[in-house]
């Protein structure tokens, strides 16, 4: 069983470093991302329009956020005259004990999960286990981290830092079933999964999922998935819960012809994921229960500057792009939202009371690369620049950046600083002490000059 | 409990975006992409997911479907045309999707842009069991079926049946991500095109 | 044409030479060039680090030292960019100075901007005979869009041989403070900008940003690898009778 993320030590500065040092996983990263990266500049290259799908995206999203009380209403009537069941949650503890509450409603005791964010997020696994459910992830990527008792490190892959050959032993180790001739050929390996999967699809009565769209017009879900296990969960079993985000919802059957051209060219790269499944309320005679769910959503929806981060749609495009997310990796995050998304929306959901959740808005060097790649336009430096000034800040820092702003803003007190600093020029030395170590051990200082600019220019200017 | 926690959510909501400025939602983008030649896109980007994709004359449908399909126990849909309708080769009636070879089916539309067919649980379509259990499916698309992009697909496409998208075989990108065929659905996609 | 120049703090304090270099650019090109001497800095670092009010500070001396000019010129596509790019989110419209922003942002160029788009030279004259790469470093590639701006000026540089650097475009964790931030990832960003560098055979690795040279320029330094980093307007401004120093 995966443990949650919740309450995890440390702060980004160190996981990261830790992170660093470790090669296989930087190696891993690399490779991964950069395969990735070059898929979807190819794909998206081949859209003349994808300027205007994004900017179309961008608005549909706001225009959701903006009406979000009248799209919920809209779409709980709609999933209700199709036969489905409506449940509202406020918080992680409220949607699992709604989705623990159906599953014992049924008599069963499995679920089968399709890879679901929003239940990662609650931590809804865990749940279940302390109600005597078993959850078991169907995913290829979900299904490594749950054997190998990890923690996922991407939205879209979570098993993005294991290599085959890690995945090879994760299965022989802890996959009863598993061909003992096993190899580490990626076909090998997904068919050791399909196997062993199989069964448990073929029996399960009850599946829970989340949604990548709702769409409020006429209560219809979507899922999209390549392996096919989430049309497994979703079509097989007689009761079917699915857990969604409030701002997953879209106003309009139409808006679809935008987000699946927008989200399949940014996740996996493709002009179509293999497999999308689209059910309005009970379908083929399925009970059909949808858990809508706010946990700290609304919050977010409050921030002018922040609610942006809303508009995702959980491609990833923005981890698989990040200099930072691909030394770091996922776990240094500490949440099941990594990268620069986690980075705007993990201390905006959770607050940032804890010591990491302070620390992930300063996770970015600012590049922007995330930027240019979100589908949905969300401007993630932008919003990391916000909570910075909303991040606590350190006394020494505080009082550092205080003097730097009195020096600065004044062309005499700067003009005297900058002549100390040349009187000095002699003494500095190679390595500085204390917090400014972080610069001097891995780079050289630049040689402090005989005059600052200014003065020159007065002196000859 | 859930009736209260619906009002709190409606009442935080309103009260977050109270005094947001209105959205404009501007579409500019194709609604129609420009083609020349359908069935050679969409053939094209359907085998470019390794999916293996033949052009037959509507004439020679049946023949083909009995020549491709020979040997296999096949699950056969309610509603399909009786000429795409395999002969039982084996003797044992229409097969059940859990002990079947394979599914034979229409669809309802295709796009030639992304290579994609979409099913419905239409005439000739089977349930989303059948299409999904069995390890082969053979998809016979109509010429007259496929559209250019993805906006004229949705615009045909009826939201209240439930539908699966399906852009060539079972694969996962989990595994470095790499495309990888051969997951849960069926390994193997063939697409007959049937020109007029 | 009079212009304004805007040396930018961490060129003032660290850098005199490239504000030498940029003077004596304008000024052959025809410019008269003035400082403004009661510039400071943008603001840049405490808005980024979370102290907007100091930055808000900041931001309304930059506008006051700065209004009336045609244009004000600056060698950093960083502090271009805050100044362009940020001022007029940072200065909400309304507020006291956001008219002085309006009026003063769009008059702000960094350096190959100024040149090519103002001034409309591609051959600025410059000799420099040399091995050099050009990294466009983030705020320049995707806050200004210089696109092929420098590349276009350094190949018109007599001498000068131009090679592609790999993974240009990627960021090579500077980031203002985050480098000490988070100097783990920064140096293992830079460490691979670094091995860049090195597979390109450069002697001297060029950017329209001291602030990025500074970091990649110290990791080359600390490595002695002999690679040397200058501004992009020490290279412009060198010709035959001029060498850059």
């Amino acid at each position: 069983m995966s443990a949650t993320f919740l309450g995890m030590p440390g702060n980004f500065p160190k996981n990261s470093a830790r992170a660093v040092q470790n090669s296989q996983l930087r190696y891993n990263l690399r490779k991964a991302t950069h395969t990735i990266r070059g898929k979807r500049a190819s794909v998206v290259g081949e859209l003349p329009d994808w300027q205007e799908l994004r900017a179309a995206g961008k608005a549909i999203k706001d225009e959701t956020l903006r009406h979000l009380d009248r799209y919920l209403l809209q779409l709980e009537a709609a999933v209700t005259a199709a036969g489905g069941h409506v449940h509202w949650a406020r918080d992680a503890a409220e949607a699992n004990r709604i989705v623990a509450g159906l599953v014992k409603a049924t008599g069963e005791r499995e679920v089968v999960k399709v890879k679901s964010m929003a239940t990662q997020e609650i931590g809804l696994n865990e749940a279940l286990a302390a109600e005597g459910i078993t959850a078991y992830e169907t995913d290829l990527a979900e299904l490594i981290v749950q054997l190998g008792d990890d923690f996922p490190s991407h939205i879209l892959v979570p098993a993005i830092h294991r290599n085959r050959a890690e995945i090879r032993e994760i299965f022989l180790d802890r996959m009863a079933d598993a061909p003992p001739g096993l190899t580490d050929e990626p076909a090998a390996l997904a068919e050791a999964a399909r196997v062993h999967l199989r069964e448990r699809f073929l029996r399960s009565k009850v599946a829970v999922s989340g949604a990548n769209f709702m769409i409020a017009e006429t209560g219809t879900l979507v899922v999209l998935e390549s392996e096919g296990n989430g049309r497994m969960c979703l079509t097989l079993p007689e009761t079917l819960i699915s857990v969604v985000g409030i701002e997953k919802v879209l106003p309009t059957w139409r808006d679809l012809e935008v987000f699946l051209q927008l989200l399949p060219r940014s996740s996996t790269g493709e002009r179509m994921n293999p497999y999308t499944s689209t059910w309005t309320g009970s379908a083929e005679g399925q009970d059909f229960h949808l858990v809508l769910l706010d946990n700290g959503r609304t919050d977010v929806l409050a921030d002018e500057v922040g609610r942006q981060a809303l508009r995702c749609i959980r491609c990833s495009a923005c981890l698989n792009v990040c200099p930072v997310y691909e030394r770091a990796g996922g776990h240094a995050y500490g949440s099941v939202y990594p990268g620069p998304i986690g980075a705007i929306l993990t201390p905006q959901l959770r607050g940032m009371g804890s010591e990491l959740d302070a620390s992930l808005p300063y996770a970015s060097s600012l590049c922007g690369a995330c930027y240019d790649v979100c589908p949905v336009a969300i401007d993630i430096p932008e919003v990391l620049v916000d909570l910075r000034a909303k991040a606590p800040h350190g006394a020494a820092e505080r009082a550092g950046m205080r003097v730097a702003g009195w020096v600065l803003n004044d062309q005499a007190r700067l003009a005297a600083a900058q002549r100390a600093a040349s009187r000095l020029r002699g003494l500095v030395p190679r390595r500085l002490p204390g917090p400014l170590s972080a610069w001097t051990d891995t780079r050289d200082l630049p040689d402090i000059p005989e005059e600052s600019f200014r003065d020159w220019w007065e002196r000859e200017g | 409990m859930s009736r209260s926690a619906r009002e709190d959510i409606l009442a935080r909501i309103r009260r977050a975006v109270d005094g947001a400025p209105e959205v404009d939602i501007p579409r500019r983008y194709r609604a129609t992409a420009e083609v020349g030649d359908l069935v050679g896109l969409f053939a094209e980007r359907v085998g470019d997911y390794r999916a293996i994709v033949h052009v037959v004359p509507e004439a020679e449908v049946p023949a083909r479907i009995a020549e491709i399909v020979a040997g296999r126990r096949m699950v056969v849909p309610e509603g399909l045309p009786a000429g795409w309708t395999p002969p039982d080769t084996s003797g044992a009636g229409p097969a059940d999707p859990y002990t079947a070879d394979g599914v034979v089916t229409g669809c309802a539309v295709a796009i030639a842009e992304t290579g994609t067919i979409v099913l419905d649980t239409g005439p000739g379509q089977g349930s989303r069991a059948q299409t999904l259990v069995p390890d082969y499916h053979l998809c016979v698309v109509r010429a007259d079926q496929i559209v250019a992009g993805v906006p004229e697909a949705v615009s045909r496409l009826d939201p209240a049946r439930p539908l699966t998208w399906i852009s060539g075989p079972s694969a996962t990108s989990d595994i470095e991500l790499n495309r990888v065929e051969g997951v849960h659905g069926p390994r193997t996609l063939e697409v007959l095109i049937a020109t007029a | 044409m009079r212009v304004a120049l805007f040396i930018t703090c961490v060129n003032d304090t660290l850098f005199p030479g490239t504000g030498k270099a940029v003077v004596s650019l304008l000024r052959r090109l025809g410019c008269e060039v003035d400082f403004p001497a009661a510039q400071t800095c943008c603001g840049q670092m405490h808005v980024n680090t979370g102290y907007r009010e100091e930055g808000v500070r900041l931001a309304r001396h930059f506008t006051e030292v700065f209004a009336g000019y045609d244009a004000v010129v600056a060698p950093s596509g960083s502090c271009a960019a805050m100044v362009r790019e940020q001022y007029p989110k940072l200065v909400k419209p309304g507020s006291r100075g956001a008219a002085a922003v309006a009026a003063v942002a769009p008059k702000v160029y960094e350096l190959t901007e100024f040149l090519l788009d103002v001034l409309k030279v591609e051959d600025v004259g410059a000799y420099f005979p040399h091995r050099v790469t050009y990294h466009p470093t983030c705020h320049s590639l995707r806050g200004l869009r210089l696109g092929d701006r420098p590349a276009r000026l350094l190949r018109n540089v007599r001498g000068l041989d131009l090679v592609p650097l790999p993974g240009a475009e990627e960021c090579c964790g500077f980031g203002g403070t985050f480098a000490v931030k988070n100097p783990a990832v920064s140096s293992a960003m830079g460490a691979d900008k670094v091995r860049g560098v090195l597979d390109t055979g450069a002697e001297v690795l060029c950017a329209a940003d001291n602030s990025c040279l500074m970091h990649i320029g110290g990791m080359l330094g600390r490595q002695r690898t002999g690679v040397r980093v200058m501004h992009l307007a020490e290279i412009l401004a060198s010709t035959e009778e001029v060498k850059a120093s």
